[in-house]
């Protein structure tokens, strides 16, 4: 789960890393309200959304007096924000950050992340700091600082003297960028977080340490036992046909093609969107839904599907395990029925109880189109979307 | 011959009164699976059928001998489980729960270091030598024994798609096992390589990857090095988006890493068949192995 730079800089407050003053605004009369209370300028207003690149994209502005961050404020609230992130169709802004500016000595990135291979949790930093640091780790991997931690032992001193160091910290600055970069380490373990982010992190000219910028995202399966972070949840920044599927328990991600698709398990739904792209066409969706799909969910699965105005076709692609052929048949005919699918569905089966499956969906009286496997079943669904 | 398990194991069942457990446990028995034990904290002394339920994971080891555990633990208590059969010395985990949070396994991959047993999974389909032992979800039929081909997976229903095109083929297998499809895992693709390539019933491998990690690229050079038998790869994902999670907590594209494009592209330079087209992976066995 992503959350908005504001709400990851209130969990910093709770870990005393140190963020600049300031506050999120809804409107441009809240702005003005924040840049007052700030009282000093030049003041930072910086657009709140669950992307990158917010600064390229126009979305981060300096003022220079209490009228020009309202002002600001009112340009950037209710703009749509392209960034490489936000893919070409960009996201709506509804709020944005009114932050004082810092004089900025240095700027410096620092991360806490996974790592997946080796099972460790890995800081790192670099001195390129407020830049792609993707684009730094392919072009001067020697710039980048990694320091692995067993998260059985946890961070010890040497870790963070090492990190510092490697930054090239002065002895005024190692101090306090030690003790913050123990608390980061305690919140992305205590929160199970799968990233947390700084870039820039930024030595002032009066040698303090300040997160400018922060970036947590939270392990999904762990969210079970954070249920305050739930309360971060911003159900504007997701789609709405994702967000309706989430609630029926359903794996779906809308694509940008039209033959839509519903699979059983997530590794086959993958193959499956890759097949249909092979057979000349485009997955408009992914839609896992697991291997103890009930007749509602496939129902469900239909429905959210359908909604999506691009779908041309359906292939649906089951391979019965657990999920058995004719449990899944009964639930496509009872969805058919209730739902009024007005696109040609094709349908591929195999596995468990196929048989039963296969009957129940001739005898239906649907016209359901029925494919041999699974290359049969792309080349028909591609050739019905070519066709329309 | 085949790897991990085999008709000599002899299983417990983790989590065997819940309802998945149950099921599941009863599947494994009809395959022909040597089902000894079952654990359920507080439930120590009932049966679940025939089988005899043990409060702790150490008494049942103790008094049924077993050496390998199946996991349906749910996932909050999910990593408990695992390290209390390590701890009991179970030579093999199979752990099947879907959704354990990634601190958590990696916790418990750092506690595995030190001790012998063998994790598979989590978020996996399980391991099958087919005619001999099931242990986990997959549908038994679809196998066909006495091998001669090996298979290893990230993924559940995409092997049981290309077991099934074996199998149609009249290809046998030697050893199936889905590795999970979670960022952090036990056994790994290098580690199920390994053992193919030394058994000696297994002539050829099939492996099965999907977007995220870097897992199919260790394994490429791996294979470069280490494996003199055949090879098929498919590698699923290559229209997913970047920065999306695909089901599987593991499948997400990174920035630029975790591609299928840049697996393919690896497994490729390791001299791995690469199949392009899933509905094709039969015949493509049928002509390389």
């Amino acid at each position: 789960m992503k959350i908005h730079e504001y709400q990851a800089k209130a969990l910093f407050t709770k870990y005393n890393i140190p963020i600049p003053k300031g506050g999120v605004a809804f409107t441009p009369d809240e702005a003005k309200k924040m840049a007052e209370t700030l009282g000093q300028f030049p003041v930072v207003v910086k657009a709140q959304i669950h992307a990158g690149g917010r600064g390229k994209g126009g979305g981060v502005k300096l003022a220079g007096s209490i009228e020009e961050a309202q002002k600001i404020a009112g340009d950037i609230i209710g703009m749509n924000l392209v960034t490489h992130q936000t893919g070409p169709e960009g996201r709506l802004v509804r709020k944005v950050l009114v932050e004082q500016g810092l004089d900025i000595a240095k700027e410096l990135y620092l991360s806490i992340i996974p790592d997946r291979a080796t099972a460790k949790v890995v800081i790192m930093a670099s001195e390129a700091g407020g830049m792609d640091i993707e684009a730094v780790a392919a072009d001067t991997p020697e710039k980048i600082i990694k320091v692995s931690i067993d998260p059985l032992m946890g961070i010890q001193p040497y870790h963070c003297r090492q990190v510092a160091f490697g930054l090239n910290m002065s002895p005024a600055v190692i101090k306090p960028f030690v003790s913050m970069l123990a608390s980061l380490y305690r919140l992305f373990m205590d929160y199970d977080c799968s990233l947390v982010e700084i870039n820039p992190l930024v030595i002032t000219a009066e040698d303090t340490v300040i997160a400018l910028d922060a970036k947590v995202d939270f392990d999904d399966n762990a969210l079970y036992r954070h249920k305050d972070i739930l309360e971060y949840r911003d159900l504007d920044e997701e789609d709405p046909l994702e967000v309706e599927a989430s609630k029926f328990n359903l794996n779906y991600i809308k694509l940008d093609g039209n033959v839509g698709n519903m699979v059983n398990g997530a590794g086959l739904a993958m193959a499956t969107m890759d097949i249909i792209k092979l057979a000349g066409a485009e997955p408009a969706n992914f839609l896992d839904v697991g291997g103890g799909a009930s007749a509602e969910m496939v129902e469900n699965g239909f429905r959210i599907m359908l909604s999506d105005k691009n779908v041309k076709g359906i292939l649906i692609n089951i391979f019965g395990g657990i999920l058995r052929c004719d449990v899944l048949a009964k639930g496509v005919v009872s969805a058919a029925e209730k739902t009024g699918i007005n696109v040609p569905v094709v349908v591929r089966m195999e596995g468990t109880n196929v048989k039963e499956g296969r009957k129940i969906l001739a005898d239906s009286g649907l016209n359901l189109i029925t494919a041999a496997d699974m290359k049969d079943a792309a080349q028909k669904v591609a050739q019905f979307v070519a066709d329309k | 011959m085949s790897i991990f398990v085999d008709k000599n194991t002899r299983l417990m069942v983790q989590g065997i009164t819940g309802k998945e457990g149950q099921f599941h446990a009863r599947q494994c028995i009809d395959y022909g699976t040597n089902v000894v034990a079952g654990v359920t904290p507080g439930k120590g002394g009932q049966k679940m059928d025939e089988v005899p339920v043990f409060n702790t994971v150490k008494a049942a080891v103790d008094q049924t001998g077993a050496n390998c555990s199946m996991v349906f633990v749910p996932p909050a208590f999910a990593a408990d489980a695992i390290m209390e059969a390590t701890d009991a010395g179970v030579d093999l985990i199979v752990a099947i729960t879907e959704g354990i949070p990634v601190m958590d396994m990696v916790k418990v991959k750092n506690y595995l270091e030190g001790y012998r047993s063998r994790l598979i999974g989590p978020n996996c389909p399980g391991i099958i030598t087919p005619g001999e032992c099931k242990i986990g979800i997959m549908p038994g039929p679809i196998h066909k024994p006495g091998g001669p081909i090996g298979v290893v997976s990230r993924s559940g229903t995409l092997t049981y798609e290309v077991v099934h095109q074996l199998t149609l083929k009249g290809i046998g297998q030697t050893t199936c096992i889905g590795i999970g499809g979670d960022p952090v895992n036990g056994t790994n693709f290098i580690d199920c390589l390994e053992a193919f390539e030394k058994d000696a019933d297994t002539t050829g491998i099939v492996m099965v990857g999907e977007i995220g990690g870097t897992a199919e690229e260790q394994a490429s050079e791996f294979i470069t090095r280490h494996v003199t038998k055949p090879v098929v790869g498919f590698i699923a994902g290559l229209t997913a988006p970047a920065g999306r999670r695909m089901g599987h907590a593991g499948a997400i594209i990174s920035g630029s890493s975790g591609t299928a494009q840049g697996k393919i592209d690896a497994m490729k330079a390791a001299g791995i068949h690469i199949c392009d087209n899933l509905g094709m992976l039969g015949e493509l066995c049928a002509e390389v192995f």
